[in-house]
Parts: C-alpha cells; structure tokens; sequence
C-alpha cells in the first residue's frame, strides 16, 4: 500500500523535475545572444539581404512570441516531435536517432565496467591476504581520479590498439567499437565509487553487528560477503545512479577521442553552431536519463535497507 | 576447592595495547552451571579479556603472556580455521548492546540460522525447525512471525532475547556475556537475566559474565572477580565478596554503589507555603494523534529535587522539551517561578532560559568536540554578563572551584578528559548563567559507580550552597532515590506515582512502582544465596 504511493510520489516528483528542466533550458536557450539563422546565414559569401534572413528566422522558429514558444514545443515534445537542426537542416529527430544509440551502448557497458572495478577494489582491498595487497588496493581509486580523461583514452588507444593490436579503433562493429571508450570512461567513474565503498565498508566495519557476527564463528569472507557488503553499497548506489546519469548526458571527450558519434559529439556541434532545438532535446534526454537513473536508485534502496521500507506503521503494532 | 575440571582456564593473561599494558596477570577458571562475574568499572580491562578469549582482540592489542584453555584446547595457538569451528559453537557470545549488535539488513531468523548454517550439517528445514524451537525457548510467543521480522521491527529487549538465542543455539560449555543489560530498562533486565539463568542450568554451560553492576552480579553470580586498572583486585565467591570484602577497593565499590544503601537523612526543608519552582498542571503533550504524555501534574519547591521516573518510551524526554518550553503542549499548563511559559514575552523567555538551565546526558557528545574547556564555560558568561574579560576570569575560576576542576583542565578539549570531568563541565557550563533550575537529563547515567556517587555529592553540596532546584530524570531507580525530595513515576506517559520520593519507596502505592522496585538487581541475594548455597563448596 504505502510503497505503492512511494512509488506514485517519486514518479510525480521525476516528471516535475523534467518539466523544470525544460523550462529553465528554454528560457536560458532564449537569452543566448545571437541564434542560429545568424550563425548560418550571416556569411557574406552567401549573400542573404537581411529581410532574407529574418524569413528564414520565422521559417524555423515557427513565431516570434517566447510564451507561444513555449507551449508549442512543450507539446511538440510530447509527441516526439524536437523541430528542426538550424546547422543540418534535418529533423532534430533524425540526429539522436542516430546519435542515442551510440551513446546508450557507451553508458551501459562503460557503467557495467565501472561497476565491475567498484566491487574489485573493494574485494581486493579487504580480503587480500597480505596487508601491503591490500593497500594497493585501497590506493586505486584516488590514483584513478588523478588521471585525466583525454589522457587515459589516448594512452588506451595506443596501448591496448596500436602497439599489442587487440581491438581496432577504426573500422569495427558497434559493439566492438564500444569496448575501447567504455574501459576508458569506466575508469574515472569507477573512482568516486569505489573510494565511497570503501569509505564505507570501513565504516560499517566498525559497527558492533560485525563483531557480534564474527563471535558466531563466521570467516573473514563470509562476513564480508553476506553482511558487511550488503551494509555498505547504499551511499555507492546513489552515486551510481547519478554518474549514470551524467553518462546518458553523453561523455563529448570520449566521444571525441574515440570519433563516435553520439550525444556528446551533437552537443559539441549544437553548441559552437547555436543550434538551439538540438540542444533543446539534448538537455531533455540527458535529464531524463539523471531522473530515470535515480528513480531507479530510490526504488532500489529500500530492497537493499529493510528498514527504510515502508515506515510508520510497522514499529508500534510489533511492539510487545 | 573444586574437583570438577574447569571449563575455561586463564592462567597469567597479560595484554597491552600499543605496547601499555591493559591487562596484567589475571587467572581464573569457570566450571560447568556456574556463573563467573568479571566486575569493573570502565577501563578496568573486562571487555578486553572477554575479547581475548574469543580471540577478538583489535589489531592494536596483543596478549603478551599467558594461557587460555577452553576444555584443554589452547585458543591463542588454534588456527584462524579452527577459532571460527570454536567461535558460535564452543563459545557463545552475548554482546553488549543489543539495538546495534544485529545485522539491520537480515530478518532475526535469518541471523539465528547462520549459527547453525556455520556450525552444523543441517538442511535448510531442519534449521528452520531449529530456530523456531530457539525462538520459542528465549520466550518469544510467535515464533513464525518474529523468524520474519527485522530487528528495527523489535524492542531491544527482544533483541538481547535473539542475540541469546545466537549464543545458546548450540549448547556450548562456554558463554560470555558481555554487559548482557546494561542497555535495557530495568524491568527487562531481570527478565533477561532470568533467562540467561535459565538456560545456563538447563544446558549446564558456563557463563562468564562482564559487568560493571555490582547489584547484578550479586543476584547472578556465583563467584566474582573485581577489576582494577586490569588486575585482580578481589576474587571471591559471591557471597563473601560482599559479606567481607577483602581488598578497600571492593569496600569503596560496594560503599559507592546506590544499589545498596538509601538516601543519606538530610534535615528537612520548609517546603510549603512558598511560590513551587516549577508548577507543572494537566498536562497532555501529543504528536499528531499519539499521545506521548497525557494528564501529569507536579510541583517542584524552590531548593528540592524532583525526581521523574521512567523506563525507554515512557515520554520523559517529551516532557522535558516541554518544561524547557520547546514544544507546546496540547493542553495543562507548566509555569515556572509564577510565570506561565507558553504566554510570555521574548524577553521573558531570555530571562527564563537563562534561569533555567538544560543538562544532558552523554558527558562527551554535549561538549563541543573544537573548543577548550575555558571556551566552553566562557560562552554562557559571553553570552548572559556584558562584564569585562577580569570579571570573567574571576567567575571562571570560581565556578571552577565550584565543581572541584582543576584550573590546568582549562585549556584541555574534552577528548583529553575524563567522563565524569566532562559531566562537571558540564555543570559550569550550566551554572556560569546563574540559573535557579537545572533540569538533568540521565546526568550520571552513563557514568561508573565510583564517579556517579561523586557527582552526586556535588550535586547536594550545591544545592545547598546556591538553593538550586533540579529536575532529575532517570531510568535508574537507585540513584533517583540516593537524590529527590519528590518523586514523578511515568509509564506510557502517564503519571503512575506522585509523592515524597521516601514515602513512595518504602510503600509504593501502584502496581507498576511495585514492579520497577523488585526489579532493581541487587536485593534478590538474599534468596538466591539460601537456594545456591547448598551448591557451594
């Protein structure tokens, strides 16, 4: 019952706040100075007249009151309807069916990857039997986040392709070209992760529940597995959910580095070219993507924390 | 003396941390249906034997010499391997606080079974089976609902009931219980050890029981060891212990232990005729639709001592906010000095809260953690007296004085002292505003015996000087006695008792009153030594 309305308050809450971010991006996409006619058309090799260019203006931008504007591409949205690229003269729909799935294959393997070092990390970094093991392990992740992205993704690149020839670069499957830049964006998420868990894991460590398991007779690994990790993923959740997000949002540097052609190689081009309904859309994906991941999140963490579930009512009818 | 072979034998144990000797040279040994009290105050060293035993020592204690044996098996030399097939099975462990001492992610019957899935070849129903017939041994009614349960669904005393369920589970010869109640009211302390009794003749087990609660160990224990700064400072059977003590430590323990003596006579006080400090009518405190105090009524008179009695969710602290002003009440009314608090200015409130001070209870979370003790007792003087720095260095020292501190503790945090330091503090702090009332939240509850009754003579010896009036609040019904001129009992918000604090214990009028007082640990011995003393040797 009481989880059905937590369930029904989140998703009201994730629909408002993509409505907010609709709305601000707008508005902020309206202030920009210039647009994108002025961008395209004012070359004087063209030769446009400036009545010309203001007809194109209206062209795109259908009328000139902001407020029409609004609502008319709000529910244009609705209807998977983004307008049209100024820059490309296509339909904004045709660019990110193009460029999402690209960049939906980066984010989840490259996540999955991420996920992957996280619980390696903290594996290593508690029962490795030798204590200097274990201290390399603990050093990872702020190794890791030192290490900058164009960095990692060349030196990615070079190694793994160029000199021992594992996987091209140029040339391959969608699937296969998605390995390269997903080991490299894992990484610098897979960090802030990774040091959280292990934060935490010290943390819960401490708690007497471990002790008091440990006089049961349980091994090192057992309590680590079944009571010590299960304690301490909800801080690394919620940050999953959010670095997750920021993935969805498209990673321009990756992209860039490993000349995919996804999201964040669109926002680059919208960005220098103006081009204000492809950015419109591009924000609204990338917000949807941040709200879905922590939909998600909440969702999940009560199943992980029993005592988070539902609430009120449970403690004073058990009470005896 | 015994010619039963001892289940657990400590011969010489020495233990240091970081290198400083914590533990020095303990033996002892425990014999099957026996109970064996480790007693001592914070810092004596008896969680750290307990720990060493089980082999659970931090990392930064190491057990310098010594032998432990359990049933001939030496534990420091077992492998990691064969301490775990020890652990759960040889040895159960019942720890100290049962509200943090289970994991909060698996239901209790779950917890119960890893005991079995450790130790034993049992299937998945046979352990299922198991643990509802331990379930229903430690005294729970519905077995199949509480398997499910989590433990935020259960009251810590049926937490120590599942975490003694743990340690029982397999019988062992061997079980610790480390302050198995310290951290549950009084009335299920004794049901708790109760329990432990019960089992421990049943199974025949040894307990080893660690303890800062001389009247517990009185009514459980059959020989004692007192503690001191990790060496054995008395090792007696129970009943000589406390029949003729032999060391002056034990004498001062027994002496300072309110358990066992009642109020000193203090000369009567004229009470009536005089405006009450505190005038508290009718008063009924809900959040929202549960009503967390209803109907109480008390008067406190200028120079006495007010005592309010009440075990975990009896609205004690509900009704403190209430008489500091913090949360209004639904309806009744408190008035302090003659002045109704819910009606009154701002400028009547400032003066109000200055004359009425709030102290709390944990002496070392009510401290900032960031400032030296000067600062500490130097904000209130800041804050109330536009006086220059000379006078404030005057005052200072003189409250100070008051407490009986030191003037070198001044410039200390207070991490680098002591807790029954940081509760005089505390007290300065209070009085550096020259307030007419203290309110004093558990103020020596977290505190040993020794450094309790100390803090309770301060206590005494200033309201004499400066004609305080205190709210005292407590669960401990030996202290509130050692200190109030009345007396509040509340349950379940209600007002149970009223009185004079002497007339109500001597002849508690309410059921309820007439429980919480045969249940203070301390007075069953009498009893107990009749009916154990055919097993002595």
């Amino acid at each position: 019952m009481s989880s059905f309305r937590h369930v029904c308050i989140q998703l009201i809450r994730a629909l408002l706040i993509l409505w907010g971010a609709f709305t601000v991006t707008f508005f902020l996409l309206q202030m920009m100075p210039g647009d994108a006619v002025m961008v395209r058309f004012m070359d004087p090799e063209l030769g446009l007249s400036p009545e010309q260019i203001e007809a194109m203006r209206v062209l795109y931008s259908g009328s000139s009151s902001p407020v029409f504007q609004y609502f008319h591409t709000i529910l244009r949205m609705l209807h998977g309807d983004f307008g049209y690229s100024v820059q490309l003269g296509v339909p904004v729909r045709t660019l990110i069916e193009a460029a999402l799935p690209v960049t939906l294959r980066l984010a989840v393997v490259g996540f999955i990857l991420s996920l992957v070092w996280t619980l390696l990390i903290a594996i290593g970094a508690s029962l490795l039997p030798a204590r200097p093991l274990r201290q390399i392990f603990q050093a990872i992740p702020g190794f890791w986040s030192a290490i900058p992205l164009y960095w990692s993704g060349i030196f990615i690149i070079q190694v793994l392709s160029f000199k021992l020839r594992l996987l091209p670069v140029v040339g391959v499957g969608p699937w296969e070209g998605t390995i390269l830049p997903a080991l490299a964006v894992s990484l610098p998420i897979a960090a802030p992760q990774a040091k959280l868990l292990l934060q935490q894991i010290e943390e819960t460590e401490r708690l007497p529940f471990v002790m008091a398991i440990r006089t049961k007779g349980a091994s090192q690994r057992s309590v680590f597995f079944r009571h010590i990790l299960p304690n301490s993923v909800t801080p690394c959740l919620t940050m999953a959910g959010i670095s997750f997000g920021e993935l969805i949002a498209g990673a321009i540097v990756t992209e860039t580095i490993f000349g995919l052609n996804g999201l964040g190689r669109l926002t680059r081009d919208a960005v220098s070219g103006q081009d204000v309904a492809v950015l419109q859309a591009v924000v609204m994906i990338g917000a949807t993507g941040f709200v879905a991941a922590n939909l998600v999140v909440d969702l999940l963490i009560p199943l992980i924390n029993p005592s988070l579930r539902s609430s009120a009512g449970w403690k004073e009818t058990s009470g005896s | 003396m015994n010619t039963q072979r001892p289940v657990l034998d400590v011969s010489h144990l020495g233990i240091s941390y970081d290198g400083k000797p914590a533990v020095e040279n303990i033996s002892f040994q425990t014999f099957p249906g026996q109970t064996m009290a480790l007693i001592g105050e914070s810092g004596s060293g008896k969680s750290t034997i307990a720990k060493a035993i089980i082999q659970l020592l931090p990392p930064s204690a190491c057990v310098t010499h010594g032998i432990i044996t359990l049933n001939g098996i030496s534990l420091p030399d077992a492998t990691p391997r064969a301490l775990n097939a020890i652990r759960g099975h040889q040895i159960g462990f019942i720890p100290q606080d049962p509200s943090s001492s289970l994991d909060p992610r698996l239901p209790v019957g779950r917890q119960i079974e890893e005991v079995l899935r450790l130790h034993t070849s049992q299937r998945r129903a046979e352990r299922r089976a198991h643990v509802l017939h331990l379930l229903e041994h430690v005294g729970f009614s519905e077995p199949e609902r509480r398997f499910l349960q989590y433990p935020h669904e259960l009251s810590g005393g049926m937490k120590q009931r599942v975490l003694i369920a743990i340690a029982v589970a397999l019988a062992p010869p061997l079980i610790i219980a480390d302050e198995p109640t310290s951290a549950l009211d009084v009335t299920i302390q004794g049901q708790i050890l109760d329990l432990l009794d019960r089992l421990r003749e049943e199974s025949g087990s040894s307990v080893l029981m660690i303890t800062h609660d001389l009247a517990v160990a009185r009514d459980r224990a059959h020989d004692m060891i007192v503690l001191r700064h990790g060496q054995i400072a008395e090792q007696n059977t129970t009943r000589n212990l406390f029949e003729n003590p032999r060391s002056s430590y034990t004498r001062k323990l027994l002496a300072d232990s309110p358990a066992f003596h009642s109020r000193p006579a203090t000369p009567e006080r004229p009470v009536s005729g005089t405006q009450p400090a505190i005038q508290v009518k009718d008063l009924t405190i809900a959040y929202g639709s549960r009503t967390a105090v209803s109907h109480l009524s008390f008067d406190v008179q200028p120079g006495t001592t007010h005592g309010i009695i009440g075990e975990s969710g009896s609205g004690k602290t509900t009704l403190l906010r209430c008489l500091m002003g913090l949360i209004p009440p639904q309806s009744g009314s408190v008035h302090v000095q003659g002045k109704d608090i819910f009606s009154e200015t701002s400028a009547e409130r400032r003066q109000r809260l200055r004359s009425m001070q709030l102290v709390y209870q944990n002496p070392w979370s009510s401290l900032d953690p960031r400032l030296t003790i000067r600062r500490i007792i130097e904000e209130p003087l800041r804050n109330y007296f536009p006086e220059g720095q000379a006078w404030r260095q005057a005052r200072l020292h003189d409250l100070l004085e008051r407490v009986h501190l030191p003037l070198a503790l001044l410039e200390r945090y207070p991490s680098e002292i002591s807790g029954g330091q940081c509760q005089r503090v505390a007290l300065a702090r209070a009085l550096a505003a020259q307030p007419d009332i203290l309110v004093l939240d558990e103020f020596v509850s977290a505190l040993d015996v020794t450094v309790q009754a100390r803090i309770l003579e301060l206590l005494s010896e200033l309201q004499k000087e400066l004609n305080l009036t205190f709210v005292f609040v407590s669960h401990d019904l030996a202290v509130v006695r050692q200190i109030a001129d009345t007396l509040s009992i509340i349950r379940y918000g209600k007002q149970e008792e009223y009185g004079d604090a002497e007339q109500i214990f001597r002849e508690p009028a309410s059921p309820y009153t007439q429980t919480l007082l045969r249940a203070i640990p301390g007075q069953q011995h009498s009893g107990k030594a009749k009916r154990e003393g055919s097993k002595e040797w």
